[in-house]
This record gives structure tokens, sequence and C-alpha cells, in this order.
């Protein structure tokens, strides 16, 4: 069982070079699995899956629509395609390709999505897609993950590839705290419970899940007991957890990178409203578009910092 | 006639510009903004007719596109030494809480842009759209849509191949930045793009071909294809380097979005005079 105070930053590293990792990891595994790019190699942090398996790379040049429906014909014929390309261009970009060509034709396509969100930072909101989650979360069929350092992404890539069926697997630019043990299973759609506590539940996913880690600890200095949930998987949920948990603490605050519209907070809020009813606050872009800027500044600036979800779990508290 | 040498003068400027903006927030993509200094500036102080006060609209004025957003640093720069935006304002380009960002937008505002890009592959319909817009209109104006040789691999680029001849969009020039480099690496490698004068031709376009990094050629190949109106649209393929007028940028894609560090800089700005005074 982890806790608070076992879950201490070890160092950091960006989630895209979780990804690299696990797709070496699981290319060693499955001499199936392919990785497809639309020219942003060098972005996807995989050289090391590249260079080993330099014939199960494929290079698609700046056309991502024919990238997914490249993989879609891999996947037909018995491979684990794995598209990379960024967050933005991996999902609006190809909406119709995926919905179509994956997930109604039921292939086992793997979307694997870097610098998801505000965090990307300088290239600014044409890059910063905040309604990736809302358009796969959309898609009957599509698993979507959202996973939250190096070592969970790493975890991630491995179990994905293991699963059969179409998944999307978003994660980010910017280095990050690791905080996740190394050794901690990822099992997709299992919640993982990353504090006990009794007064408000916090779900986290992605980036956010750090800064709700360090707000889980001002709360709990000042004496406010945290359940602290990371969904890793916001589909399928884990309804049970999500449910066990509100009607514990009475008190449910949600958190992520992406717009308040269609991410978590909206997939928890559908579950809690049919099964237990619970208010509920957002730590989510207010349904705006992001702009140019540093990460953490952007975070900041756009109400995802630790002091916004600390405020939150009041608010939330308060309407008990 | 155009002053070529001011011209020039105008372009080292752009890409002082171009430089020190990149420098400064230590992101952003000098190499092709570097290769297509001399054009831009071409466009904008010498072909269109264009005013800064700027209205969306541009009744009765010549229309540029940015299709390739990431070469951003050099439209700034343009459009600010033009008077579309005060020069200083560069000094904030991809930095929080500025009109100037990673990637040009209507969004914030910015006098100068009419469309957002930095998704690659998008102008060039959008740029259909504007010239058919002006031939309803009575407008006798010229559409100008700039994309990279990368971003021609995109399927919507050819979408629009398909559409401007077919609608006769004789007052549209769709210019493409032929440097040969992409993220990746070389086009030829990444995605092979073979001849852009015998597809556009195939696809029913007239086509140019000019040396992006000549100024007098490059004024009177685009005052040609401005001039032009024969039922056909036209493709200018633009050869250029990436990374043109410093030398250790020039001619490879490792300078396509990574910014030098100070020394680097130093020695980069060296290369290039300071001609309309630095931001
Ligand atoms: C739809 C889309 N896919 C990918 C990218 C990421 N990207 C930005 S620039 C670029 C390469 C563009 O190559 P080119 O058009 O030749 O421009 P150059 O590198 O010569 O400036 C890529 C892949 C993007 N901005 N948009
Ligand atoms: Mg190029």
């Amino acid at each position: 069982m982890l806790s608070l105070d076992k879950l201490q930053s070890t160092g950091k590293k960006a989630t895209r070079d979780g990804f690299g990792a696990g797709l070496k990891a699981a290319g060693d595994k499955h001499d199936n699995v392919i990785m497809l790019t639309a020219d942003l190699r060098g972005s996807m942090k995989s050289e090391d899956f590249i260079n080993t398996y330099p014939d199960r790379f494929i290079q698609c040049g700046i056309s991502e629509a024919n990238m997914i429906g490249v993989a879609a014909g891999l996947a037909t014929s018995g491979k684990i395609p794995m598209t990379t390309t960024f967050a933005n261009f991996s999902t609006g970009r190809v909406y119709d390709q995926i919905r179509q060509s994956i997930a109604y034709s039921d292939k086992n396509v793997k979307i694997c999505a870097s610098h998801a969100g505000l965090t990307l930072g300088e290239d600014g909101a044409t890059h910063q897609i905040l309604e990736d989650i809302g358009m796969m979360r959309m898609l009957p069929g599509m698993t979507v993950i959202n996973p939250c350092d190096y070592n969970q992404t790493k975890a991630a890539v491995q179990a994905i590839a293991d699963y059969h069926g179409p998944v999307y697997l978003r994660f980010g630019r910017p280095s990050w705290p690791i905080f996740i043990p190394e050794d901690q299973e990822f099992v997709i759609g299992k919640a993982l419970h990353l504090n006990e506590g009794a007064d408000v539940s916090i779900f986290a996913t992605g980036h956010l899940v750090w800064k709700a880690v360090e707000a889980a600890r001002e709360l709990e200095a000042e004496g406010i007991s945290v359940d602290l949930i990371n969904i890793h998987t916001i589909k399928p949920l884990d309804e049970a957890a999500v449910i066990a948990s509100a009607k514990k603490t009475g008190a449910v605050v949600s958190c992520e990178e992406h717009n308040k519209y269609g991410g978590l907070g909206s997939a928890i809020a559908e579950c809690l409203s049919k099964n237990a009813p619970t208010f509920q606050e957002y730590v989510a872009t207010d349904d705006t578009f992001g702009e140019s800027g540093k990460a953490e500044e952007l975070l900041e600036k756009y109400g995802l910092g630790v002091k916004d979800i600390v405020a939150a779990a009041k608010r939330a508290i308060a309407r008990k | 006639m155009a002053d070529i040498k001011e011209l020039e003068r105008i372009a080292s400027q752009v890409r002082r510009d171009i430089i020190r903006q990149v420098y400064l927030c230590q992101s952003g993509h000098p190499g092709g903004s570097l290769g297509n200094a001399d054009l831009l500036t071409a466009l904008y102080f010498e072909v269109m007719e264009n005013d800064p006060s700027f209205n969306m609209e541009g009744k009765g004025e010549d229309i540029f596109l940015l299709s390739n957003g990431h070469i951003s640093p050099v439209f700034y720069s343009v459009l600010a030494h033009r008077g579309y935006f005060p020069v200083k304002e560069l000094a904030t380009f991809r930095q929080i809480n500025s009109r100037v960002q990673g990637h040009p937008t209507t969004h914030e505002g910015l006098p100068g842009i009419r469309i957002s890009s930095g998704s690659l592959g998008q102008g060039p319909s959008v740029a259909c759209g504007m010239a058919l817009a002006k031939r309803m209109n009575g407008d006798d104006k010229t559409i100008f849509v700039l994309t990279g040789d990368g971003e021609q691999q995109e399927g919507q680029i050819w979408e629009a191949a398909l559409f401007a001849p077919h609608n006769k969009l004789e007052n549209l020039v769709l210019i493409i930045d032929d440097n040969g480099q992409q993220i990746d690496g070389p086009t030829e490698e990444v995605l092979r793009l073979g001849s852009f004068e015998d597809k556009y031709k195939a696809f029913g376009w007239d086509v140019m071909n000019m040396d992006g990094n000549n100024m007098a050629e490059t004024v009177k190949v685009l005052k040609e294809a401005q001039a032009k109106r024969n039922g056909k649209p036209t493709c200018i393929v633009m050869k250029t380097e990436m990374g043109q007028g410093v030398d250790f940028m020039v001619g490879t894609h490792h300078w396509h979005g990574k910014a030098p560090s100070e020394e680097q800089t130093k020695i980069a700005l060296a290369q290039l005079e300071e001609t309309l005074g630095d931001f």
C-alpha cells in the first residue's frame, strides 16, 4: 500500500522518456511491435528501440492520417503498431481515421501521443491539446491512459503491448518528478491508491498527479485527511474505486491537464451522478486554449498548480 | 524599380531579429526562418500592396498566409518592421502573456495575422477560400501562401492542389520552401517528395522556379506570378537554404527547431549587419 511518505521524487525525467524505455521493453518481448512516426522521431525518445529494431521502425513523414491508416493495415496483419507524434496530431488531426479504421474496425493499434497539454510550453496553443482525452474517450472500445511519471509510462507501454485492443496513450514533454515505485505493477483500468484518507477524495491523472501529491501533503499538514487516487486509465474507469472513495469522503476533486469538459473530471462526474452523487470541484483548464510560456508558469496561470488543488479540496469539503 | 540593396539590408535585420528572438526564449525555429527572410522581406516591402494599419478582410490588398507556422520569427520581424506592431514586442516572443505566440495566431489579436497556423498542411486550403472570396468581391488582388517542403507531405495539401485549378484560382500563388530539410532529416530520406514541378503541373497549376535567397530574382518572379491572370493558380518552387545567412546553420536540419547558445548567438550576429536597429 502506497502512502504520501513513500511518494518521494527520486529524480526527474520526461514521461516521453518513459515511453521510449517502455517501447524498447515491449519490443524485446513482442517481435511484432512496430513503431511508426510522422517526422517526430527525435521527440519520442525512442532511439533505443529504433537502433535495436531498425526494420520495425516506419518513418511516415508529415502525414498523420496516412500513418493511422498504415497502422490499421499493419494491425490487420497481426502486427502491434504504435503510432507516435504529438498529442494534437495524434487525435484531432486524424479523428475520423482513428474512428473508422481503428476503433470501428477493432484494430489493435496503440496511439502513443507525446507533448499533451499545456506543459508542452513555448510552442503554444496550436500544439497544446486540451481536448484529446474527451475525443478519445468518446470512441467506443477505445482505452484511454494518461500515465503520471517516467516509471508509470514505461510500465503502461508494456501493458498496452500485452493487451489486445485500441489504446490512446497520452504523455508529455517536460522533465517531471519520478515518484511511482519502479516495481509498481500497472494494471489497465485499475486505479492506483496513493494515500488513504477520510476528508476529501482527490482523483488525478497525468502530470497533475505529482501536483496532487504535493497538495495532499499541504492539506495533511493542515489536518485534512486526503484519499488520493491516481486514475491512470480514464477509460475504462475504475468505477468501484471512484464510488468507494466518494462514499467514504463525500467530497471530490478531479485534477487533469485537460479541459474541464470531456476529460477525467467528466468521467468521474458521470460515474458519481449515477452511483453516488457527490459535490465535485474541477482542477482543469476552464474551457480555453493555452498559450506560449514555460510549463510551470502555464500550470500556474491556468489554475493547475498545487495551490489550486489545495483550494479546490477546501471548497469541496466546505460543500459537504 | 525595386531597390534590391535596400531590401537586402532589411533582410539582414530580419535575420538578426530571428536569432535574437529564438535566443532570448531559448526556443523556436531559426533554420527555416532564416531561409525565408528574403522572401518575406520581398513580399511585404516590395511586392505586395499591404496596409500595416491592418484589417482582417484585407479588401483591395494582397494577402500573405504563413502555413508553416513554425517559422514565425521571420514573419513577426517582417510584420513589426513593416509597422504592423511595435518592433520591441519581438522581445516577448514565446513568453507568457505575449501576443507574439510560438506559432502565429489570431487569438491574441496580433495585427498582420489572418489565420492561426502551426499544425501543418492547412494554409493552402484557407488561401483557396480567400482567393475565392476575392473573386466574389470583385477584388483583383493576389493571395500568397507559403508552405514548407516537408509540409507538402500532408494529404490536405493535395486536396487544395486539386481544388485551386478546378476553381481557376488565378489569383492564388502557392510558394513551396524547397530547402530539402525537415525535422527528422533531409526530405529525401524522411519521405521523398519527388518533383514538385511535375506534380503541380499534372494537377493543372502553372509552375515557376526561383532562388529564394537571391533578392533580385525573388522580387522578379514574385511580381510575375502576381501579375499573371490566365485561369490557373501558380506554384512557385522556391529553392532556399535552411539557416541561410549564418554559416554554421546553413543546409542542415539540425537548426530546424533549436535555439543557439550565447556563444553561438554572438558568432551568428557577427555575420548579420544591424541595419534598422535591434529590438
Ligand atoms: C500536422 C503537423 N504535424 C507535425 C508537426 C511538427 N512539425 C513542425 S515543423 C515540422 C517539419 C516541417 O518541415 P518543413 O515543412 O520542410 O519545414 P522546415 O523544417 O524546412 O522549416 C514538423 C514535422 C506539425 N507542426 N504539424
Ligand atoms: Mg523544409
